[in-house]
């Protein structure tokens, strides 16, 4: 059902053209590829991956472009899925750099670039609710996964906790009745 | 001007870095900012704070702000310096710990970690989402053709298939148009 890359190159070239279509974040472009177009993984496999790779250190989505690269084709997959995902994008935004001096300057250039903003906000905000329907199969029933979910939203973004407070009381909470409902 | 021994300690600094930026690299900016800023005055306030925001609006992953401080502080060398820096460990975590996970997939502790996990990934999601959308709903000259703009790019995407990057770009012209 689900399909798979067929080489190194593939996998080089899909994350590169996934990670060039990313302004603002890549988040909402690589479930929008890896899921819907390329079918590579599910929307629970998906949500799953970036579980994990939210909680290891480092970029959420550049952890999730190796784990992907690793499963489909070991240390090579991963090293080439980082690569796709780092290069053209480090050359683009240096040449960025080196002129931003006179791209400042320009009030047309700073309009422009709101209204980019304004999008990918847009869009990872969408990204979010397209993949809430993942959390019906969480063995810790709909209700509480929705509501750990929802005070995870606002422990973060209304109250501003950090990070690692919210992974470790919530997550704490979250693992504790998953390991109770799964435990044979 | 910089020396290889001012590169030395960039490396170091990013290298670091790397294991607490858990959430993300950007998690970690105040500590770049009391380095870059404060300690060594590599960088002025108002260059750390563009070359953050130059980053965020170009295409690719937002680590490559890791890359543009490291330009500004010492050119080409300075952006490898500071990326090899922030990188290195947290991807050798990374395929380590996914690997172990991999293989043991079935076990109790695996499964439980990620179904555990799960809703904050999402509540994370969409809180980074408003995070983003905040300053714009700020600022009071803009505030609700943004809003619109913002509903209409959730509308979108959650309707239809038109390809994110045309609605990036759609918003960089109303923008640049002055219509948002």
């Amino acid at each position: 059902m689900l399909n798979r890359p067929q080489s190194l190159t593939q996998l080089f070239l899909a994350f590169t053209r996934l990670a060039l279509q990313g302004f603002g974040g890549v988040l909402a472009v690589a479930q929008r590829e890896l899921v819907e177009r390329l079918g590579w993984m599910s929307k629970e496999e998906f949500v799953e991956t970036l579980a994990i790779a939210q909680v290891l250190p480092g970029p959420n989505v550049v952890n999730l472009s190796m784990m992907i690269g690793d499963r489909f084709f070991g240390l090579r997959g991963a090293i080439t899925a980082l690569a796709g995902m780092l290069l053209a994008p480090a050359v683009t935004v240096l040449l960025l750099a080196a002129a931003y001096g006179q791209l400042a300057r320009h009030p047309m250039a700073v309009n422009a670039l709101r209204g980019m903003g304004a999008v990918s906000a847009g869009l990872i905000l969408a990204t979010g609710i397209k993949l809430l329907p993942a959390l019906k199969k969480s063995p810790l029933g709909r209700p509480l996964a929705l509501g750990l979910a929802l005070l995870a939203f606002v422990l973060i973004a209304l109250l501003r906790w950090p990070l690692i407070a919210v992974l470790a009381l919530l997550g704490g909470v979250g693992m504790l009745v998953a390991w109770w409902k799964l435990k044979p | 001007m910089t020396t290889p021994v001012d590169l030395l300690s960039l490396f170091l600094h990013f290298l670091t870095l790397s294991l607490l930026a858990i959430g993300g690299a950007i998690t970690t900016v105040p500590e770049m900012h009391r380095f870059l800023v404060d300690k060594t005055g590599w960088l002025s306030d108002t260059m750390f704070t563009s070359s953050i925001a130059l980053a965020q609006a170009a295409p690719g992953p937002n680590i490559l702000f890791v890359a543009v401080l490291g330009y500004n502080v010492a050119g080409l060398p300075g952006a490898a310096a500071s990326m090899a820096g922030i990188m290195l460990p947290s991807t050798v975590l990374t395929v380590t710990a996914t690997r172990w996970a991999r293989n043991n997939r079935e076990s109790l502790a695996v499964r439980a970690f990620s179904a555990g996990m799960t809703p904050l990934t999402l509540g994370l999601i969409i809180a980074t989402g408003w995070l983003l959308a905040l300053p714009f709903l700020k600022a009071e000259a803009h505030r609700w053709s943004t809003l619109a703009l913002i509903a209409v790019t959730v509308g979108l995407t959650l309707k239809t298939r038109l390809g994110l990057v045309w609605m990036v770009l759609g918003g960089g012209v109303l923008g640049a148009l002055g219509l948002v």
